[in-house]
């Protein structure tokens, strides 16, 4: 019994639910972390891994931490790439994929809101604009807790525990 | 030692009858169990998020509260287990196995009765390891220098390697992520500016508490959106009759509890946490359980022995927090920061500055549990009705809290985005098996690991012989190496095993 306000991956018929194999991610991944380590290796090598007169330079202990992450990137890497059974299973389904993307959109959204509108607006915007598109509320339904979550907040941070939050042109025409 | 131990509890138990105190409590139990029971909301992010609003308290009171949603998320995370079968936290997944059978067959009661009971036998007996053990511990640890220091983070960092379920080189590699972020920023050494490459923004390096409001709860909820849910559970209402009848059944497991409870203290102190705590004391009960085929479809035990460990674990996890300055699970990581902030200095030394603070907490965690115990066993149906709330209301709700967690550690908008930026990476490292309670510790413990390290290489100008320059920092360095080659060395002797029957065939 499945509700129209659950958030569960569609599965459309006739559409391939393929994306990439778990192997492919996991060879992208020790890449990039081999790669993050070459940076940090890198860096460290610019101020000084070595021995000062005064004792250890201040690339010395990130240095040797690049060269751990590298080596065992590394062997993720190449027991990857050389393996015999290779894990072809697909990492994510196409629906599920989507889904992720779906919510993490708006959640980019909200936080992109902010910086233009304070955290309170733009909370109220997304929680509302969350439930009407992905939770198939009613715009009746939406706003009030849209309203009621931000409301809570500002009375818990601005006013119990003095904490001020981001505020816009909203909450300094209401004199905050 | 012994007396002392005591009549410094005793004055715990002083401090804690401010009656704030003991508000803050129950306020934070409550909070915490809610955290248990929301998916996406964890013990460790959980508090990470609260953490900016106790800034103002006493240190005392902030960490009473702080540890107080810690157990309560304990609690709480068994209540989805069994209900509806959805772990609310990583360490309730063995709960599952054997609570949700027993909710399917209509005896959700007994089940929820057996978890909290057990929980509460399990954090109360770690309770008491802790009381005894951490005075000896910091007393042995006044002596310690920064070679014994780096030797014993040295063990911590390895025992991940060896106890971890996951690849040794995954391991390795997330946790030398969290030791290069940590590094970011001016070198408190030298002053030097490391990896900033030439911004302003990134001088203050990366702050651990955004990093595990990114990693446990953004990620959380991109793999629980991805695995879809919808909450189909058992409605619990929980009646006197049942509860006593249970417990009259529980003393019978009473060995199952003090091996379960052995194996969460030991995993909790050496970092294991609660996670692999609570997997591998439901494996030994099914090992030596004399109804080990029940085990799966709904059998007592299978629910006893997980929570039993998982509450041991965490609540032990404290115990190399306050006594070393190493905290046991990521948990415990953001309280140590906690600590930090409220300009405590976590080590053998806040045993002797910081009495009330030390003695204050190891009693409110005899108070809270019992208090926590009582109140998840009371307030049951209430949390199943949360659940019932779609999470279609939920899901935006929580992220909106963590954006507000992540901002206020430093009032800067900018966290908010970095805290983004960790959640992907945490939902891929999820999907791909990279443990991140090593990355969180290390992004923790950097800092400290490396200026104990640097000060013990001053001390020995640069030569690596100082740390098995005595047999205590020399032994420390041997268990460590055990640890880091403990899968290789597992590897070999699997294979002598398998080749001895071979070879008598």
């Amino acid at each position: 019994m499945s509700d129209k306000h659950d958030l569960v991956p569609e599965h459309k018929p006739g559409q391939s639910e393929r994306t990439v194999s778990t192997r492919a991610m996991e060879l992208a991944v020790a890449a990039a972390l081999m790669l993050v380590a070459a940076v940090v290796m890198s860096d460290s090598w610019r101020v000084g891994a070595g021995w000062a007169v005064d004792g250890p330079q201040a690339g010395y202990f990130p240095f040797y931490i690049g060269v751990i992450m590298f080596v065992a990137s590394a062997i993720t890497f190449g027991v990857h790439v050389l393996t015999k059974a290779p894990d072809l299973s697909n990492f994510v389904d196409r629906s599920a994929l989507l889904l992720v993307l779906k919510v993490l959109a708006p959640t980019v959204g909200f936080v992109v809101l902010i910086e233009f509108v304070g955290i309170y607006v733009a909370a109220a915007i997304f929680i509302s604009v969350f439930m009407v598109w992905l939770g198939s509320y009613s715009l009746v339904k939406a706003i009030p807790v849209g309203v009621a979550v931000p409301a809570v907040l500002f009375w818990l941070f601005e006013i119990m525990f003095l904490i001020p939050l981001p505020k816009g042109p909203l909450e300094a025409a209401l004199g905050y | 030692m012994l007396m002392e131990s005591i009549s410094s509890l005793f004055h715990g138990f002083g401090i804690l009858a401010d009656p704030v105190n003991i508000l803050y409590m129950c306020v934070g139990i409550t909070l915490g169990v809610l955290i248990g029971v929301l998916p996406g909301l964890g013990g460790a992010n959980g508090v990470a998020i609260l953490l900016p609003l106790t800034f103002s308290m006493s240190p005392t009171a902030a960490i009473i509260m702080l540890s107080s949603i810690y157990w309560g998320a304990l609690f709480g995370g068994a209540i989805t287990s069994i209900l509806f079968n959805i772990p609310g936290e990583p360490w309730s997944v063995a709960t599952t196995f054997d609570g949700h059978p027993m909710a399917q067959q209509g005896r959700a009661d007994e089940a929820l009765t057996a978890a909290f009971s057990s929980s509460f036998v399990g954090a109360f007996l770690a309770v008491i390891v802790l009381t005894f053990l951490a005075p000896i511990v910091a007393e042995f640890a006044l002596e310690f220098g920064p070679a014994e220091f780096f030797a014993v983070q040295l063990l911590t960092f390895c025992s991940f390697v060896g106890m971890g379920r996951e690849s040794p080189f995954k391991v390795l590699a997330a946790m030398m992520l969290g030791f290069s972020l940590a590094a970011v920023g001016m070198d408190g050494v030298t002053g030097t500016l490391r990896m900033t490459f030439g911004t302003v923004e990134l001088m203050r390096g990366f702050d651990f508490l955004i990093a595990v409001i990114g990693l446990f709860g953004v990620g959380e909820i991109l793999l629980t959106m991805e695995e879809g849910l919808a909450f189909r559970g058992k409605s619990a209402k929980i009646n006197m009759r049942v509860v006593l009848q249970t417990w009259a059944r529980l003393p019978t497991f009473w060995v199952t509890y003090l091996r379960s409870a052995a194996v969460g203290c030991w995993l909790g102190i050496t970092p294991g946490g609660a996670t692999p705590a609570s997997f591998m004391s439901y494996g030994l009960a099914r090992r030596f359980s004399r109804n080990r085929q029940k085990f799966g479809t709904g059998e007592i035990e299978g629910v006893v022995a997980p929570e039993t460990a998982a509450h041991a674990a965490g609540t032990s996890a404290l115990l190399p927090m306050l006594t070393l300055g190493i905290p046991g699970s990521p948990t415990a990581a953001v309280m140590l920061g906690g600590l930090l902030i409220w300009g405590l200095q976590p080590g053998p030394t806040l045993f002797i500055e910081q009495k009330d603070f030390v003695w204050g907490l190891i009693a409110s965690m005899y108070l809270s549990n019992v208090v926590g115990f009582i109140i998840v066993l009371t307030t049951v149906p209430a949390w199943a009705a949360i659940l019932r709330i779609p999470f279609s209301i939920i899901a935006p709700i929580i992220l909106v809290m963590c954006a507000v967690g992540a901002y206020t550690v430093h009032n800067a908008l900018l966290d908010v985005s970095i805290m983004l930026v960790f959640g992907v990476i945490g939902y891929l490292f999820k999907k791909l098996q990279y443990p991140l309670a090593p990355l969180v510790l290390a992004l923790v413990l950097g800092d400290m690991a490396e200026s104990s390290f640097r000060r013990a290489m001053l001390i020995s100008q640069g030569e690596m012989s100082i740390f098995w320059s005595n047999w205590l920092v020399g032994l420390i360095c041997l268990l460590a190496m055990i640890m880091l080659f403990w899968p290789l060395i597992g590897f070999v002797l699997d294979r002598l095993n398998t080749r001895k029957p071979a070879e008598m065939l």
